[in-house]
């Protein structure tokens, strides 16, 4: 028994070491940050003024919301199409549907904008004058392709692990095909859906990068204010602020939708 | 009665592999059907084209009198209670039941009241709101059946229905399956691999094997007219042993000349014969028309089951009387308990009893179905 509790203690102890050194650690620190001065006195003036950025707040949720609807508008038909292909074909499509994951978000980001630039390609080849970087649907659009495979993974996961009878059993009762979705593909799929929204919600959330090069420095969202606050040591504080409040925000929406998932959640990512 | 289903010609292969081959099956209205035979000879194959979950490679099937062959399940009038039940997981006891009516936008009263009929009738009363995920695979089946039952559809097929039940309870079920086919007048496509179940509930009894329907017909036609060798030996225990015909009524086998009831055959045509254990009757070695020892002697609660050697052919013979190992003994057998059947593929592969022990029977034991996670796993 002894031996047996080593061990387990043993293999327990990167998970201790990394969850202190790089989860708690940092979580204490802008906690500290967030109720300081640049002097290290404890305020609550941080704190105070964050309604200053309610706008970009507000923004932000926003703009991550529709971009989150749009990836499972597009993310759950691609998902229900790849599971109901012949077996043998799924990883290929599925891999087709996941290749811009394993390309650099920057490279990425970087050629969307040679894409949808006024002298970009879209313009280039239909030889229109549309100006479209610097608008809030190029920032969607961006959160839109960088993240839409974090849409499908969960939800393809899910559905590929969905009996097949069951479905079959709808039909057998009386369903065609879009009454099979509606009410047995759809309720079965809800914990992927669940977790595709978290992961693609929470990175768009945070993004700076899109929004810098997209929205093309006309307006803020909040990855970009807390960017510009820790750039500048005078604001840092400010800056942990909002960090706190936005990771607080996630937390509870996290919350939220883990109430919609299925107890058993099965594709579920998420504790 | 006309006939409800048909099937003409239908085969059906899988990535090459022939699963179906040429079947044509006629089924009457209100009968009671049973496909049966060993794991993987294509009955859940059939079934499932008739539910159109497949469709054939060749061949037609009918639903009274109309071609269906390329209709979806939901537009067909038959419903199906599947091999793995396919409960709705996300859906309680009620809400699996209804599910066909509230597609049908039947209203909430009658649906209410139909749902609470169908589970007294599967005696699952007071088990509305319950999580199906977490009843028993008995419970399970009977949602199931009900979930199936509700929609009063013409046609219902059943694929194993009862194979996870416990003795007791497949018999009840048994009983109570045929009683609700009988009121209800539901044609029941039903499949199993058990050959006990298939003749007790049967109008009608299909024999399938290699993809092929080895015979079609009444539990006690199968049973005492076996066509071929295959079914001789998958309905009941059979001896079965080369012979020749040497005129109508004289059959050589044994090396004896036995006296039978059939006819027909060519003179000198080399038969199959079918001696069944129970019909043969332990007699002293003087007066019986074949001598034997006892190689092995098996307790089966109503009667023995021995093995004798005649000329090194094992046979299996059960009496009431208790003989012991190693006596010598005489055989007699009346002239109607002597089948004969014409030479078919499956001559020579059955029938004989010299590998038989217990052990044995429990590895041929038709319950162990190590096929379905194979067919089931492709699908993923
Ligand atoms: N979708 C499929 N793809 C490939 N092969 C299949 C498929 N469905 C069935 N088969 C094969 O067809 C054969 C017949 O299968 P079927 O399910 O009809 O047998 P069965 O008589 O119902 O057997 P069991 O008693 O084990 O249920 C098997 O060899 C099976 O592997
Ligand atoms: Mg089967």
């Amino acid at each position: 028994m002894k031996a047996k509790s080593f061990f387990s203690r043993a293999a327990a102890a990167p998970h201790i070491v990394w969850s202190v050194m790089f989860i708690v650690a940092p979580l204490l620190f802008v906690l500290y940050y967030a109720l300081t001065d640049p002097n290290g006195a404890f305020t609550l003036s941080n704190i105070a003024a964050l309604p200053e950025y309610g706008g970009t707040f507000f923004l932000s949720i926003s703009l991550s919301l529709i971009a989150t609807i749009i990836c499972i508008l597009i993310g759950y038909p691609m998902a229900y199409f790849i599971s109901r292909a012949k077996p043998s074909r799924q990883p290929l499509l599925l891999m087709a549907a996941l290749v811009p994951m394993w390309i650099n978000l920057l490279i990425r980001t970087f050629s969307m904008m040679a894409i949808l630039d006024d002298g970009g390609l879209i313009n280039t080849l239909l030889g229109t004058n549309l100006h479209i970087v610097g608008t809030k649907g190029a920032v969607i659009f961006g959160m839109v392709y960088d993240f839409l495979p974090y849409m499908i993974l969960p939800i393809y996961t899910v559905m590929s692990k969905m009996d097949k009878r069951v479905l079959e059993a709808a039909s057998d009762l009386g369903c065609n095909h879009f009454e099979v979705l509606l009410r047995v593909v759809l309720p079965l799929t809800r914990s992927g859906i669940v977790s595709g929204v978290t992961m693609v919600f929470v990175p768009s959330i945070s993004t700076f990068y899109i929004s810098q090069k997209l929205g093309g420095g006309t307006f803020e969202l909040l990855g970009d204010t807390i960017e510009r606050q820790f750039a500048n040591p005078d604001t840092y504080n400010v800056g942990a602020a909002i960090s706190l409040v936005m990771m607080v925000l996630i937390l509870l929406s996290m919350a939220i939708m883990n109430k919609f998932a299925d107890e058993d959640a099965e594709g579920g990512m998420l504790p | 009665m006309n006939k409800i289903i048909e099937l003409r010609g239908v085969s059906k292969s899988f990535d090459g592999e022939t699963v179906l081959d040429n079947i044509t099956l006629e089924i009457k209205d209100k009968e009671f059907v049973t496909l049966l035979g060993p794991s993987g000879c294509g009955k859940t194959t059939t079934l499932r084209l008739i539910g159109g979950f497949e469709t054939a490679d060749e061949g037609q099937i009918f639903f009274d009198g109309q071609e269906i062959s390329d209709l979806p399940p939901y537009k067909r009038n038959v419903n199906t209670v599947f091999q793995k039940y396919a409960l709705f997981p996300h859906l309680n006891v009620f809400e699996n039941i209804a599910f066909g009516l509230r597609l049908a936008k039947v209203p909430n009263d009658e649906v209410t009241e139909r749902v609470k009929e169908m589970l007294a009738l599967v005696s699952l009363k007071g088990f509305e709101k319950k999580n199906v995920n977490l009843l028993s695979g008995g419970q399970q089946q009977r949602v199931a059946i009900a979930r199936a039952l509700i929609n009063k559809p013409r046609v219902l097929l059943l694929d194993e229905p009862l194979g996870a039940l416990d003795l007791k309870l497949r018999k009840d079920m048994q009983a109570e399956l045929k009683k609700i086919q009988q009121a209800t007048g539901i044609t029941f496509i039903y499949v199993t691999h058990d050959q006990e179940e298939a003749l007790s509930m049967s109008d009608t009894v299909v024999v399938m094997q290699n993809g092929k329907i080895q015979q079609i017909g009444t539990p006690t036609d199968i049973y005492n007219e076996p066509q071929n060798a295959f079914v001789a030996d998958f309905i009941g225990e059979s001896n079965i042993l080369d012979g020749v015909m040497l005129s109508d009524r004289r059959v050589h086998f044994a090396g004896h000349v036995f006296e039978c009831v059939d006819g027909g055959f060519s003179k000198n045509e080399p038969v199959d014969v079918v001696v069944r254990p129970e019909d043969v009757d332990v007699v002293l070695p003087e007066n019986g028309m074949l001598r034997c020892t006892v190689t092995s002697v098996t307790f089966k609660g109503v009667h023995w089951e021995i093995i004798v050697d005649i000329d090194g052919f094992k046979w299996m013979i059960q009496t009431t009387d208790y003989v012991a190992p190693q006596a010598e003994i005489g055989l007699y057998i009346e002239p109607d308990a002597i089948h004969i059947m014409k030479k078919s593929e499956f001559s020579g592969q059955f029938g004989d009893y010299s590998t038989f022990s217990a052990e044995m029977d429990e590895l041929s034991n038709p319950d162990i179905d190590e096929t379905e996670e194979a067919a089931g796993s492709d699908e993923s």
